[in-house]
């Protein structure tokens, strides 16, 4: 069994060239939007805007600046599927196609998806959509095929500043650990690491180096699986049945008051 | 010269910027401060520009300021240094030294012209022949060049052909190019990988196109310059009949760049073979097919010809068809039916000797003036020493963390020479500046000058050597004169020779600004080229039509004019549309919103952008006064997967006056919400 991979992707040193998105797009051949004839966002050079099921990868721009616009920085992520430990995609599937892999990555398989987009709403990333040429539900598969076949992704393969990072998940951790003091050294204080420890759904197997709060880069602070609402909502359930019951109980009761 | 030049900045200081620029104080003195920080013995600093700092009426004037700079910085010849122009194209360098420019020949020597005095071959080799330094080899080079293009048809008593080769008469750069084609003085015009319909006074670029009888558009694909007779704005509104349009255009599709072997050469002078990878689809073929047989139909044309014009043509050498006799390497993709072989080009590049044509040059230095070596471009001689060793394809890289000069990777002229001028990373004494630092050095033992790099310096010349006055060629130099390609082996920090502008950078305004120039009386450059037509007027500075600052650049998800990127729908769905970037304050201003559709004018054209609105853009305070600047990339066209209105429609034809190169960095305009 192969150790788990993943990407460990430094923010720090992205330029929003959006190389991983094109790469992304050509080796797994996913159409564009409207045939490429989409339309400006408005919003600085982002104009695909979110992950979807043709989306696979995501080039987000945040625009900062201080209060007399003297200091400035754009900030530039490459946002792609964490491939959690614990999926919440993968423990709502009822029809199993989505599975754990041999290098515990996450993988819808299309031919068994039948499109009922569960996922979609477990996610608590918004990584998930449908893709409308399959119309099945589709997400980074961390090219599950290029990886069968000793490659490095594609996106990780065409990134210029070696900014999304892939490997075992033990180096790409010590990796972005070195990093990470390196920049504090530095006096970025600011930087740390977003999902690479087990207390984020037993950790994401895709991870980031930021430099600032996750809601900044549209991530969760405090992502949830699904299931986190099972006890609450199964003691409400129990509570209903003994509420069905009882009701149950009291309208027979009165049928047979009435049959008397 | 030193005390000239500290005389001359006396009046630049931090105030005079940002009064003269809008750059803070604070900033200014920031960047000077880390410049001066990150120079000395053990550091060194490295400019790297992009085309933005050429692109301006005193482009040049700009660059020298850097390589004054770095003079004076100590950061010439030296790893880490330098002056890097990140090139708008691939091989871009390798178009500078086997060149598309008009101006010169092969290798930086002087395009024989008929305004100066190279009416014969002893002429050109007196005008252009240095007596000291390294260009006194000139005639070397030049005769070898004359081989090259005659072959045996150039010999001493013909002056190797000299009267044949062409000779320029003017400016032929593409301004001028498409202002004589306006004017009728051109016929036709073969337009290969470029698309000029959305070039510099875009509306100036098409009428001269119209104005051609032929025209020969090559391709990846159906560019706005091959359908601006019907497609164009101005021929769907109807100002331009297409009736009145009498040019034949014919398209070529091109073959892309993994389709053929050749060679790219990168902005470190380092040439990298690559390998044909695909058959072209269809009738798509390269640049190198269509030229190849063209010069062969054309000199077939020309065989039986007995007008003296067409000797030249008659005598020119040609023999590039690949050798049918040799077998592909397995795996190789043979080249497309017609093509030329691409080694055969490399080896007239590098050069062979005359009367033994299978023997290579091994090196520029063993270059002849009888005649007796053949080479096209002397600073590429070496890159091909003996039949199957084309360097530029070696991919020997050096382990990782060594200080290594890569010297197996790739070729850089000139032999293999990865900095330039390196005798500059060694003290007078010809010890390394200090050990982080050490590239090159005299070696006392050996008696020559070792290190990482091949040294750019008379091999065993020792530190201590005095100079020859009366010598010719590099004895004329001290072994402390690192600039061997300079008469008197200096860096130059004033530049008496060779600038048309001036011997020392200095701040002008652009042709067109809103404000007055606060340093000089003088406004702009009092040099720049301009031609004066109807279709090409210049705002006055302060005209209060035109008071906002225009810029135009590039995006990273498109090149250029979008032949390459606007007809691929994962390109086109990152970039969609045209736009203008202005700050929060101008929108303001303007009541425009951001994505509002906004009409953006200057005297030459008025075109359509959506506004995207950003923080990013700040308002200038020039010499007290706010100024607004607006920035627009100009990929757009009406052609490809998705279109917008031509950028370049609104910039003008004005150039600096060195090398003719435009002015779309900087001018003004008005804008407006629809």
């Amino acid at each position: 069994m192969p150790e788990p991979m993943g990407f460990y992707t430094d923010t720090t040193v992205c330029i929003g060239c959006k190389a991983c998105e094109v790469a992304c797009k050509e080796w797994n051949q996913l159409p564009a939007t409207n045939g490429g004839r989409s339309k400006l966002s408005g919003d600085s050079y982002d104009n695909t805007r979110r992950l979807d099921g043709i989306h696979w990868r995501h080039v987000k721009f945040i625009e900062q600046f201080d209060a007399e616009r003297r200091q400035g920085r754009w900030l530039m992520m490459s946002d792609v599927c964490k491939h959690c430990v614990r999926a919440g995609c993968l423990e709502v599937c009822p029809t199993g196609a989505i599975i754990r892999t041999e290098f515990d990555t996450v993988v819808i398989q299309s031919d068994v998806c039948n499109g009922c987009r569960d996922c979609i709403g477990a996610c608590p990333f918004g990584v998930i959509d449908i893709n409308p040429v399959s119309g099945t539900a589709q997400k980074c598969t961390l090219c599950y095929d290029r990886m069968r076949a000793g490659m490095t992704p594609a996106c990780a393969q065409a990134c210029p500043t070696a900014s999304i990072n892939f490997g075992p998940i033990r180096e790409l951790k010590q990796k972005a650990q070195a990093r990470v003091e390196q920049l504090h050294g530095r006096g970025e204080r600011g930087a740390y690491l977003y999902g690479d420890d087990e207390k984020m759904l037993g950790g994401l197997n895709s991870f980031y180096l930021l430099v600032d709060k996750p809601e900044v880069y549209g991530l969760p602070p405090d992502p949830k699986m699904p299931t986190r609402n099972l006890k609450r909502g199964s003691l409400w359930s129990a509570l209903g049945a003994v509420v069905v019951g009882v009701v149950g109980l009291i309208s027979l009761r009165s049928r047979r008051d009435v049959n008397v | 010269m030193f005390q000239i030049v500290k005389r001359h900045f006396a009046r630049y200081t931090p105030e005079m910027v940002e009064r003269v620029t809008g750059c803070p104080r604070d900033t200014f003195l920031k960047v000077a401060e880390t410049l001066l920080a990150s120079s000395g013995a053990d550091r060194t600093t490295s400019f790297a520009y992009a085309v933005a700092w050429t692109q301006h009426t005193n482009g040049p004037q700009i660059i020298g300021c850097a390589a004054l700079l770095q003079l004076l910085l100590g950061n010439v010849g030296r790893p880490g240094a330098g002056i890097m122009a990140l090139r708008g194209h691939a091989s871009i360098q390798g178009s500078t030294d086997i060149p598309t420019l008009y101006h010169s020949i092969h290798g930086y020597m002087s395009h024989p012209s008929a305004l100066k005095k190279h009416d014969t071959l002893a002429n050109w080799l007196a005008a252009e022949t240095s007596a000291r330094g390294y260009w006194a080899n000139t005639p070397k080079f030049m005769i070898s060049y004359m081989k090259s293009m005659y072959g045996e048809a150039a010999t001493r008593d013909n002056d190797f052909g000299y009267e044949w080769h062409p000779k320029i008469i003017g400016d032929h750069s593409h301004l001028p190019m498409f202002v004589a084609m306006n004017e009728g003085r051109v016929k036709g015009m073969l337009c290969i990988g470029q698309n000029p319909a959305t070039s510099i006074n875009a509306l100036v670029e098409r009428r001269g196109l119209g104005k051609l009888e032929w025209l020969v558009v090559k391709d990846n694909w159906v560019t706005e310059t091959a359908t601006f007779w019907k497609t164009a704005p101005e021929v769907k509104s109807g100002t331009v009949k297409l009736g009145d349009i009498k040019t034949e255009v014919f398209f070529f599709p091109s073959a892309q760049v993994a389709e053929y072997d050749g060679s790219f050469t990168n902005t470190q002078r380092m040439l990298q073979w690559h390998y044909k990878a695909a058959e072209p689809p269809g009738d798509c073929r390269s640049d190198l097919w269509f030229t190849h047989q063209l010069a062969k139909r054309l000199k077939q044309m020309y065989a039986n010809s007995t007008a003296p014009r067409d000797a030249g043509f008659k005598a020119l050498t040609w023999d590039f068809d690949p050798d049918p006799s040799l077998p592909h390497e397995p795996g190789e993709v043979p080249p497309t039916a017609g093509d030329p072989d691409g080694l055969k080009i490399l080896k007239e590049i590098n050069g062979y000797y005359s009367d033994e044509p299978t023997k290579h040059v091994a090196s520029f230095g063993d270059l002849k003036d009888d005649g007796s070596t053949t080479c096209a471009s002397w600073i590429y001689c070496g890159v091909f020493p003996a039949p199957g060793q084309n360097r530029s394809a070696s991919r020997k890289a050096d382990p990782p963390g060594t200080p290594g000069a890569q010297l197996g990777w790739g070729y850089a002229w000139p032999a293999n020479r990865r900095i330039m001028y390196n005798r500059a990373s060694a003290d007078l004494n010809g010890r390394p500046w200090s050990e982080r630092k050490k590239w090159v050095w005299w070696d006392g033992e050996q008696k020559k000058w070792v290190g990482l790099d091949v040294p750019d310096f008379a091999a065993t010349k020792p530190p201590t050597a005095k100079a020859n006055p009366d010598a010719i060629g590099l004895d004329g130099l001290s072994g402390t004169d690192p600039f061997i390609m300079k008469t008197d082996g200096k860096g130059w920090l004033y530049v008496p020779s060779g600038l048309v502008d001036g011997p020392l950078p200095t701040h002008y305004e652009p042709a067109e600004s809103p404000v007055r120039n606060p340093l000089y009386k003088q406004q702009a450059s009092p040099v720049y080229k301009y031609w004066k037509r109807e279709d090409n007027a210049l705002v006055q500075p302060g005209d209060s039509r035109f008071p906002i600052v225009i810029t135009t650049y590039r995006l990273t998800e498109h090149y250029l004019a979008g032949a390459m990127s606007r007809f691929n729908p994962w390109l086109t769905e990152l970039q969609p549309e045209l736009f203008i970037e202005m700050s929060p304050e101008l929108a303001a201003e303007k009541s425009i919103a951001n994505l509002d559709w906004v009409r953006v004018s200057t005297p030459r054209s008025s075109i359509r952008a959506k506004a995207l609105v950003t923080r990013r853009l700040r308002p200038f305070t020039i010499d007290g006064r706010v100024v607004h600047h607006v920035g627009m990339p100009w990929h757009w066209g009406y052609e490809g997967l998705v279109t917008g209105d031509v950028v370049n429609e609104l910039t003008s034809l004005v150039a600096d006056p060195n090398v003719s190169i435009h002015e779309g960095k900087a001018f003004v305009c008005n804008v407006e919400k629809v």
